[in-house]
């Protein structure tokens, strides 16, 4: 679980807030039935924010503050080996 | 006299443009994004562009530079700031303008000249304008779709886009919004962009108007 230097590997997983419109999603669902691939739905592109930290507890305060826009954005924090915290 | 203070982050574009309409009804100079106070400027505007690469967020990064730390205590204290396109995302991070900037919902980069009517005219960037009146100015963005906070007080819309005008989705058609004072203005369309009549229109001219009738005042 602990990474170099006592540092834990975490990542932060931001994808936009439920009921926003999310062009990308939907340029994806509709592009894979094109290909052939069905039953496909729910589609939410977002992004993955990988870092090594001493302190997991300052993670939250990170995502508050910089990492994602709580306004238009959710998130959840997975730390390695650990649980995930969502929000 | 009317003295503007444009600031350039890295990665602006249209900080020139911004101090060349200042100029037009004013003096007008550059703060640099590591600037500390703002050179005692009358009225600031936060010009568009791609602020530190637009990483992370567009504007995200921009919120914090040691400028930003000085623009917001100028607004705090009343101090007229304009923010366009880049701007008017930085100034949304910044928590000085409610609501944030998302992809349009074309996903595509759009350039063109559009309408938009003013909804308030009596903003410190609007006073110059009468509502309903419509300016011909143009958008080039591609995270202009306004999202608007449930809570977002309607006497804070100082700009829509014309019926059928509205060109990456945006809620309400909301072009433009204010602080509760009126004092801060953000908007997705440039004003600067249109200030001679060798580019087609005038009608961006009046926010820089405004604001130096106000300062005068």
């Amino acid at each position: 679980m602990a990474g170099s230097g006592g540092r834990v590997r975490a990542r932060v997983l931001v994808r936009p807030k439920a009921g926003i419109l999310d062009p990308q999603g939907q340029a994806v669902e509709r592009a894979l039935p094109a290909l052939g691939f069905a039953g496909v739905a729910n589609v939410h592109v977002g992004r993955l924010i990988e870092l090594d930290v001493e302190d997991p507890a300052q993670l939250e305060a990170m995502c508050e503050t910089l990492l994602t826009n709580p306004l238009i954005e959710d998130y959840e924090i997975v730390i390695d080996g650990a649980g995930v915290a969502a929000r | 006299m009317t003295r503007f203070g444009v600031v350039r982050f890295p990665g602006s574009c249209d900080e020139v443009d911004a101090v060349a309409a200042a100029e037009r009804v004013g003096e007008a100079e550059l703060l640099w994004h590591r600037d500390r106070d703002l050179h005692g400027v009358d009225a600031v505007i936060v010009p568009g562009g791609f602020s530190y690469g637009d990483y992370l967020r567009v504007g995200a990064i921009a919120r914090f530079s040691p400028v930003m730390d000085a623009v917001a205590a100028f607004a705090r204290e009343g101090g007229p700031v304009l923010g366009i396109c880049n701007g008017f995302q930085v100034l949304c991070e910044a928590g000085l303008l409610p609501g944030a900037l998302l992809p349009n919902d074309s996903l595509r980069f759009v350039c063109r000249q559009v309408e938009v009517e003013v909804v308030r005219a009596d903003t410190a960037w609007t006073c110059a304008t009468e509502v309903g009146q419509r300016l011909s100015i143009p958008v080039k963005h591609t995270s202009g779709r306004y999202f608007a906070p449930d809570d977002l007080p309607a006497e804070q819309v100082v700009l829509r886009y014309a019926p059928g005008e509205n060109p990456n989705g945006s809620a309400g058609d909301i072009a433009g919004v204010c602080d509760p004072g009126g004092t801060v203005v953000g908007l997705m369309p440039h004003p600067e962009h249109a200030v001679d009549p060798l580019t087609g229109s005038v009608d961006g001219l009046a926010l820089f108007e405004s604001v130096a009738v106000g300062v005068a005042a």
